[in-house]
């Protein structure tokens, strides 16, 4: 196995463990395309330049923009206060993107 | 379940886990060791034999083009399903709502972030293209493709207005998208039988390997594919905004 090997699998059991430990639901998501990036870095190096572009375009564009249209979706169901989707314990600043 | 129990519960079933993969981790195969005789054998005599260089492509558009026609069926009704639920929820009267979205921008949009997307949407499409027609000379093909290419729209979404994206990606074109490409795939499979002898057969001649034109039906299987995902994943996220955009709570 060679050195670039073992940093992808190291990047990748970092950031996905980085998920599971994330409370907020917009937050885990940015980060799964960061978790989505070093699995293509695994792929890559594993040899398998296929898979490896389907998981970046997929982690990169496709699951992203539908997850993120879908806790905006929920947003919109909360009448008023932030919506269990969009809420941040720590800064609540995640909406400063939007409207 | 009180939060003691569920660290007990993940510890032994985390142990459990661990356990059982470490032993598959042992008897796996090194790397690069390949044992399977089918794929060696496929590798060998078929693949090759199609001209494709990129053979993961030539597996998944031409030797095993059914499986993949499954795939696509099951992506066009995963997207008609929310198409149906989606527009059923929508309400009737979207005239001020749409007004509303008119004036809706992405606040962030600087003038730089909308130079730089207007060239992002062109380099967007280019690549996009470029892997579509090369998906059985270089990895890529379809699937990649069409996902490449609904980012371009997004893009567009990004810099500028939600009506923009409206405008650049009506409805009918990505509602032809996701239905020609569906059907064009089906129409390709029903060629084999009318040129060659089975369903989804490569009746086109195959050409010089590295060619653009060569690998016989499959760039046309994925021009097709790449055609219903853009298609389908535009669809999906239009349906989605149009609901949080168009049909936003009356109260904000």
């Amino acid at each position: 196995m060679t050195t670039l090997q073992i940093c992808a699998l190291a990047v990748v059991c970092v950031s996905g463990t980085a998920i599971a430990l994330t409370p907020s639901p917009l937050r885990q998501t940015l980060l799964m395309a960061i978790f989505g990036f070093a699995l293509t870095a695994l792929f890559f190096a594993f040899q398998a330049p296929d898979v490896a572009l389907s998981e970046l375009v997929v982690a990169g564009v496709a699951m992203p923009m539908i997850i993120l249209a879908a806790l905006r979706r929920l947003a919109d169901q909360t009448p008023k206060g932030d919506p269990p989707g969009v809420q941040d314990k720590h800064s609540g600043s995640e909406r400063q993107g939007e409207r | 379940m009180s939060a003691r129990a569920r660290t007990i519960l993940f510890v032994v079933a985390g142990a459990g886990l661990l356990a059982v993969l470490l032993v598959g981790l042992g008897a796996l195969p090194p790397f690069g060791h390949f044992r399977g005789a089918l794929g060696h054998a496929v590798m060998a005599r078929e693949l090759g034999a199609r001209h494709a260089t990129d053979y993961v492509t030539a597996l998944n558009f031409d030797l095993r083009a059914f499986d993949t026609i499954g795939e696509e069926a099951i992506l066009f009704a995963a997207v008609t399903g929310v198409v149906m639920l989606m527009r059923h929820m929508r309400e009737e009267d979207q005239s001020q709502r749409r007004r509303r979205a008119e004036d809706h921008r992405f606040q962030g949009a600087s003038e730089a972030l909308r130079v730089q997307a207007l060239l992002m949407v062109v380099l967007i499409v280019a690549f996009g293209i470029y892997l579509d027609l090369h998906g059985s000379l270089t990895p890529g093909g379809g699937f990649q493709a069409g996902v490449v290419l609904s980012a371009g729209p997004a893009v567009v979404m990004l810099a500028g207005r939600y009506l923009t994206l409206r405008r650049v990606a009506p409805d009918w074109v990505i509602e032809a998208f996701e239905s020609g490409g569906a059907a064009g795939f089906v129409l390709i499979g029903i060629g084999g039988l009318i040129f060659g002898d089975a369903f989804l057969q490569n009746f086109l001649p195959y050409g010089t390997p590295d060619q653009l034109l060569s690998a016989g039906t499959m760039p046309l299987v994925s021009i097709a594919v790449g055609l219903e995902v853009t298609g389908g994943l535009l669809l999906i996220f239009s349906e989605f905004l149009d609901q949080s955009l168009l049909s936003t709570t009356e109260g904000q």
